[in-house]
């Protein structure tokens, strides 16, 4: 069975549709890359699969999504408990205003974990996968706020992965990144899907092709193809796919 | 003609800055006179006995530890009662409700209480809680006037802060597993509670220079308080009393500079004591 299964999503801001019948399934551990022109509704999708959406009340899905078979929308879901197995790295950093720790922390405190040594362990594993350890060891207790943008990206992948969660959607994680920390944050991944399941909406073509097992060109809010990543990175079956990554448009 | 339009804006620039400048300084410069004026007559006056004896013969001759102690247990008795309130209701109206006609009311309804001068409070206060619910002039019915006067104040500046947290922090708490409770009181309010007091410690100041809504319901007594149900007179009244009934312009001074000092202190004590909180919280 497929981490997630998503039939015929449709998605609404207000009477504007931003999603149209979109179906996709998502393999357990593996990455899937969800590419396309801006626009596209990529954001919106990745936010209705941990429905994040939920905070937008203009927002509307019509649809199934099944995560591990279970639909997320029903009624005994627990939104708390789905939004820790679907954990979420935003497209731009966004550290909260506290010291490193605290940061990378606050899902497990959330949880209710209280004792030092156990979250002291969870934030320390949590960064040793973002590889972000090595640089800020000796001082988890300065302001997240005080470190790079490429640091304060890694730290909120540590984040997400404190939680320990089964699936990790990451919107374009590399943006206004530079070559190296991108780098970074690659290496992470290919290392994490051992480990979880990985939606990325990734910076460009490029790096989609460099990182992905599965690749899903949107377009406009609708699913134009999905497919292995080397078919669609050598062989697109769909011309418009063909058109994106050859450059001819977007 | 082309020469002109360049200059023009430069000329306008650099007036522009010495009109802003002079404005600026032209009030600090006011200010400060009035401070210095007032500590040069008030600071001779102050002297241990001043601070630790209850007022004689009208506040002629003793001090003014009475007034100091009534002073301090209306504003905090008001800090205590409005703080809670105006940050609920602060909290209610950005995280709990859409834009709707409840909001709406409260809102005005602050926003209309703000505006109305303290004599009117203190008028209310006195009808409503010294008269009708037989409180007489007390610390009580003086502090819930006082509560009253600054909750709009404090629910404003505490909303504003609220609404100036980046939505992100609440995106990022919520997408974490957090709870709407859990992301208020550990995203949002830390952030925030740096304009929150700066709202509550801008109504520590009103309180502790009210004059006339404590005039009205605390009452004019020169006697200690010694409970919430005692009356009192606090620093402002004395002063006011003091200076215009001609008692004791010497201590009217000395009054006048301790309540300026006493402000300052309660700004300085505050200050550090969230800055303390707020650096402790970020080590946590
Ligand atoms: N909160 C919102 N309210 C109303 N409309 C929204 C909201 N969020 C997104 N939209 C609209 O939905 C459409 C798709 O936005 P979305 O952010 O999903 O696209 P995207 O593919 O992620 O784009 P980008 O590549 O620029 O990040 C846009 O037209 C946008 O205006
Ligand atoms: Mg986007």
């Amino acid at each position: 069975m497929n981490k997630i299964s998503i039939e015929r999503l449709n998605f609404f801001y207000k009477d504007k549709q931003v999603i149209r019948d979109l179906s996709l399934e998502i393999e357990a551990n593996k990455i899937l890359s969800v590419f396309g022109p801006s626009n596209s509704g990529i954001t919106t999708f990745l936010r209705s699969l941990n429905r994040l959406y939920d905070l937008v009340p203009e927002a509307r899905m019509e649809g199934l999504i099944l995560l591990d078979g279970k639909d997320i929308h029903a009624k005994d879901v627990s939104l708390t408990e789905l939004r820790r197995r679907v954990g979420m790295v935003f497209d731009v950093p966004t550290p909260l205003p506290l010291s490193i720790f605290d940061n990378v922390a606050y899902g497990p405190r959330l949880g209710g974990v209280k004792s030092r040594a156990k979250l002291m362990e969870t934030v320390e594993e949590a960064l040793r996968m973002a590889a972000l350890w090595d640089e800020v060891q000796n001082r988890l207790d300065i302001p997240a706020m005080s470190l790079s943008g490429g640091q304060q990206q890694r730290l909120c992948v540590a984040r997400v992965l404190a939680l320990k969660p089964e699936v990790v959607l990451l919107d374009r994680p590399c943006s206004g990144l530079d070559p190296i920390s991108t780098a970074k944050i690659e290496e992470s991944l290919c290392e994490l899907k051992k480990r979880f399941t990985i939606v990325i909406a990734p910076h460009n073509v490029q790096q989609a092709g460099r990182i992905s097992d599965r690749a899903a060109f949107m377009l406009s809010g609708e699913l134009v193809e999905e497919d292995s990543a080397q078919m669609i990175f050598s062989n697109p079956k769909n011309s418009r796919t063909n058109d994106y990554i050859t450059g001819r448009f977007g | 003609m082309d020469k002109n339009m360049k200059a023009k804006p430069r000329i306008g620039d650099k007036a522009a800055k010495a009109v802003i400048w002079t404005a600026a300084l032209l009030v600090i410069a006011v200010l400060v006179c009035i401070i210095l004026y007032v500590l040069a007559k008030g600071l001779p006056v102050i002297s241990w006995s001043f601070l630790t004896e209850v007022p004689r013969n009208m506040g002629r001759e003793g001090g003014v530890a009475s007034t100091i102690v009534s002073t301090l247990l209306v504003t905090f008795t008001a800090i205590v009662i409005a703080t809670p309130l105006g940050i609920g209701t602060a909290f209610y109206l950005a995280e709990y409700t859409k834009e709707g006609i409840i909001t709406r009311i409260i809102r005005f309804s602050a926003e209309s209480l703000a505006g109305i001068p303290s004599i009117v409070y203190g008028l209310f206060g006195f009808v409503f809680f010294v008269e009708i619910l037989g409180m007489g002039w007390s610390v009580l019915s003086g502090g819930l006037t006082l509560a009253i006067m600054i909750l709009p104040t404090v629910i404003r500046t505490s909303e504003e802060a609220i609404i100036t947290v980046p939505k992100s922090y609440r995106e990022v708490s919520f997408s974490l597993g957090g709870t709407k409770w859990q992301t208020i009181f550990r995203a949002v309010f830390p952030s925030a509670i740096r304009g929150i007091t700066n709202g509550v410690i801008l109504s520590v100041g009103r309180c502790v220079a009210e004059t006339a809504a404590v005039y009205l319901t605390l009452g004019s007594t020169l006697r200690m308080p010694t409970s919430l149900f005692s009356p009192g007179r606090s620093m402002a009244v004395h002063f006011y009393l003091l200076a215009s009934e001609d008692i004791s312009m010497e201590n009217a001074y000395g009054t006048a500079a301790l309540l300026i000092i006493l402000i300052f202190l309660i700004n300085v004590v505050a200050n550090t004591a969230v800055n303390r909180m707020i650096a402790k919280n970020a080590k946590r």
